[in-house]
């Protein structure tokens, strides 16, 4: 049943990278409980704007939970309180009346604050461009059926290649470690056939690449796999660094 | 102006083959003294991108979003269709083609359809190279499903995901050539003009999103990958940042815009439900491969679904078209849920709703069958409404799902500004006046992967290299041109907010110019757009300023352009006087209430012309032949 609610939220507010910022306060009214969480940062924006202030700066944009666009730190927790749910994807039913809502940004060193809610996350698409691929051009492929793949193999290259780079495991993890990203996709690549001959290469430029980024290590906290939106398992990380060692020890990869 | 498309002579099946072959090549060596530059990096845009780096080309790649992984290609759901014959179940080229020129109500042209069905198999060799990790049988070899309009199953998949792992693996490639150099990747940035100059595509004009600054970038040739116009109608299930302003002010430039009145309402979305609603979402056509889609005979039945016995309930897709059941093309779809709640059959509080059930799916399979099948969307659907579709049928409604028409092109992709290629949703080419299913994917790889590398050589070759450098004359025009538009924008300190003007141009759209369109209501709504379009300029609010990342300023530039559209939008529905797919005129109806085609007086391309600001666009024709198929009322009884 359709409900209405009525909330403080408590909202960073920073005009750009080198300022200082401040959370605000925000009276949220009559807010429909079958609204998504962003939707009901429209209905503030539209009255702040209204009111001659500048509206929040906040990134989104598929609104339904697969272009990894959007997120916030929802009283503490990246993309809010429902598992397995990015922020577009979050209801206000799971809220009640009352409620103080206090919304931040993805925090991390490599992740600057380019305005409130919104976030430089660049740095993944470094660690993707350090190997993230399989070096094949366009043309000349062979037959799609000519390499068979276990349906089995193909479900957990499935399962890892579901990451929508948000960044969540990266807000979640108390380190700012990428290693949860970064795993799923050596994972994925390391799993199937046509990623193999490159996989010493790719481990070791993915996770040096992460490194120098300014990314936090592991140290099995797994607050990643607890929030991000996909449930990306941290099996991947345990491959990745298989994979890592495999590398170091018995490749030629410098 | 005669349009002339290019179509190369010979057989159809021999056409693509024979125009590659006299195409002119540029050398190896010499590849690396051309600058081109792509706009947008969905499935076109990024295997473009890709592609050309990898022949050696310099390209400058731009998107709107903060990374090229984040473009709407992301999130196709279904699949993707091949002319593979895997299933050994009768497909070919040829009927891949004849499918897809018949679900376009015979509006697209043969040999770009044609080319599509040739190049459908590549696509999915280059995906699975590249570690797409689609769905497999149990002996590893790859599955396939069925999608609407067509009798073979012939679409792959990965899970309900598929777009996103088909624009991973492009972006994947992308990646490779930013890392090697050849893709200079620009990221938040807008496109906000073409620079032509001597008749020529020479470069683009952007905001940089995060400082406001205006930058300018010239090159060789521009290839403009910026999807479809849907969100004009305000509420559809694109990406909040989709938009028509590229392609619109390309067309203020000169490219003529073809058949902007073909949009695709697509049958199974979840039904709107408040007013404050930002987007709808889609629930995938594969649903239509499990699910069977009813109403209550009893027109204002307000029972539970599971109190209304079988024999209480119309199955009226698989009453009404036997040979294709709940697998119709999409406008049929569409047109037929408006149909039952029209006449007061529709369920849910707003009577603006069908089911779509499981039931006999999950009975018959088993739950985990059907949850391996499609649990991403299940679970979808259960996160924004709350119920669970195990359980009980879910409610589904047409929206504005994607754009037929777009910049037109000829058979090389170029549009009618020389140098200027257009590719994926952004053009018109191959979907005619309704889209199948699963047939976007493959539109968008096979331009950005397997015709533009091509038919882009081809054009360099001849067009007539001068060293253009961002301080000409018409860069500078173009940057005061944009300045002046954003400095009027924020000038005006109106009352009411871009989105708010958006909504309402969306309401006059999607009352007037959706699934239904007539005459009168198309005229009423050209008055109204008017109207809307005269108050926006007086009374727009725009915070901020110019010199920040201010997305108050991006959308209401974007809805500036919108307002503009929408009347062209429905100029060319009013002068369209027949139905064809997505075009329901309804004056033009069979006495079954389909689409009547009028294949003597509208078998056209109709092409618009800008002519400025205040005088009325030129419609140019480009006659549609058809020396393959032969032109029929279509039919899936």
């Amino acid at each position: 049943m359709t409900k209405t609610l009525n909330l403080t939220l408590r909202v960073w507010r920073q005009k750009g990278p080198d300022s200082a910022g401040k959370l605000e306060t925000y009276n949220a009214k009559n807010i429909s409980t079958d609204m998504s969480f962003l939707e009901m940062i429209d209905v503030i924006n539209e009255q702040l704007t209204l009111e001659g202030k500048e509206p929040i700066a906040f990134d989104h944009d598929c609104r339904e939970g697969i272009c990894g666009m959007c997120g916030t730190v929802v009283n503490g927790r990246p993309h809010g309180p429902e598992k397995g749910t990015t922020l577009c994807q979050l209801h206000m039913r799971h809220f009640s009346d009352g409620d103080t809502i206090v919304i931040e940004p993805w925090r991390s060193r490599a992740f600057k604050i380019i305005k409130d809610l919104v976030v430089d996350r660049s740095a993944l698409d470094k660690i993707i461009q350090a190997g993230g691929y399989v070096s094949v051009n366009t043309g000349g492929a062979p037959d799609a059926n000519a390499i068979p793949i276990s349906q089995e193999i193909a479900e957990k290259a499935m399962d890892a290649a579901a990451c929508i780079g948000c960044g969540a495991c990266v807000a979640a993890c108390p380190n700012a470690s990428a290693m949860l990203f970064a795993s799923a996709k050596i994972s994925q690549l390391a799993l199937l056939p046509q990623g193999k001959p490159e996989a010493a290469k790719r481990a070791i430029e993915m996770v040096r690449t992460m490194d120098n980024l300014g990314f936090g290590n592991c140290t099995n906290e797994r607050e990643c796999e607890a929030e991000c939106p996909k449930e990306i398992s941290i099996v991947n990380i345990a491959r990745m660094n298989r994979e890592f060692f495999k590398a170091s020890f018995f490749s030629d990869v410098k | 102006m005669q349009l002339d498309a290019k179509i190369p002579g010979g057989p159809l099946a021999e056409k693509w083959d024979r125009h590659r072959f006299e195409l002119k090549l540029v050398n190896p060596a010499n590849k690396r003294k051309y600058d081109i530059i792509v706009v947008g990096t969905g499935l076109a845009g990024g295997a473009a991108s890709a592609s050309l780096a990898e022949l050696g080309y310099n390209v400058k790649t731009f998107c709107i979003q903060d990374s090229p992984r984040r473009a709407h290609s992301i999130a196709a759901q279904g699949g993707i269709n091949a002319s593979k014959n895997y299933q050994n179940d009768g497909d070919s080229d040829r009927r891949l083609f004849y499918d897809t020129i018949k679900g376009g109500d015979f509006r697209a042209r043969e040999a770009n359809v044609y080319r599509l069905a040739q190049l459908s198999g590549n696509i999915i060799d280059q995906c699975v190279a590249q570690g797409v990790p689609f769905a497999r049988e149990y002996g590893g070899q790859l599955a396939n499903r069925s999608f609407g309009g067509a009798q073979v199953s012939r679409t792959f998949y990965a899970r309900g995901q598929t777009g996103q792992q088909l624009l991973l693996g492009a972006y994947s490639a992308l990646s490779r050539q930013i890392a090697a150099k050849k893709v200079e990747m620009y990221t938040r940035r807008e496109m906000l003009d073409v620079v032509v100059i001597d008749g020529q595509a020479r470069g683009i004009v952007v905001r940089n999103l995060v400082s406001g600054e205006i930058e300018k970038y010239a090159a060789d040739a521009v290839v403009l990958a910026t999807g479809g116009y849907g969100n004009v109608f305000y509420l559809s299930t694109n990406a909040m940042g989709a938009n028509v302003s590229a392609t619109y002010r390309a067309y203020k430039k000169g490219a003529f815009f073809a058949n902007p009145c073909f949009t695709q309402i697509h049958p199974t979305c979840i039904p709107v439900h408040g007013t404050y609603q930002s987007k709808l979402t889609l629930m995938s056509e594969s649903l239509r491969n499990d699910g069977r889609v009813w109403v209550p005979k009893k027109p204002g039945d307000k029972r539970k679904p599971s109190e209304i016995p079988e024999a209480e309930r119309d199955y009226y897709l698989e009453n009404k078209y036997p040979s294709f059941g709940n697998l119709v093309p999409r406008d049929v779809a569409s047109r037929n849920a408006k149909e039952q709640c029209d006449k007061g059959k529709g369920v849910g509080e707003t009577g603006l709703a069908v089911y779509l059930d499981f039931a006999d799916a999950i009975k018959r399979d088993g739950k985990d069958t059907i949850e391996k099948k499609y649990a991403n969307l299940f679970q979808m659907y259960e996160k924004i409404t709350a119920d669970n579709p195990y359980e009980t049928p879910m409610m589904i409604y047409p929206a504005v799902h994607y754009a037929m028409g777009g910049l037109w092109v000829d058979y090389n992709l170029m549009s009618t500004i020389d140098g200027l290629f257009v590719l994926g949703e952004a053009n018109f080419s191959d979907h005619g006046a309704n889209r199948l299913g699963a047939s976007a994917l493959m539109q968008g790889l096979a331009d950005g992967y397997f015709i533009i590398p091509y038919t882009i050589g081809g054009y360099l070759t001849t067009a007539a290299k001068k060293q253009i450098k961002t301080d000409h004359p018409a860069f500078r025009e173009s940057e005061k041109q944009i300045n002046d538009f954003t400095n009027k924008l924020l000038s005006i300190k109106g009352k009411r907010t871009a989105d708010d003007f958006h909504r309402q141009l969306g309401n006059i759209l999607w009352e007037y110019c959706g699934m239904s369109r007539n005459d009168a209501g198309l005229e009423k709504a050209r008055k109204l757009i008017q109207e809307l379009r005269g108050e926006f300029w007086k009374n727009v609010l725009v915070p901020g300023s110019d010199k920040d990342f201010n997305q108050s300023l991006e959308k209401a530039g974007r809805v500036a352009d919108y307002l503009e559209f929408g009347e062209l939008l429905v100029i060319d529905a009013l002068s369209r006087k027949e139905s064809c797919g997505g075009h329901f005129n309804e004056a033009h109806q069979t006495e079954e209430n389909e689409a009547m085609r009028d294949d003597e007086n509208f078998c056209h391309v109709s092409a618009w012309e800008y002519k400025g600001e205040g005088n009325d666009p030129v419609l140019n024709k480009e006659p549609l032949t058809f020396e393959n198929v032969k032109l029929t009322q279509r039919s899936y009884k």
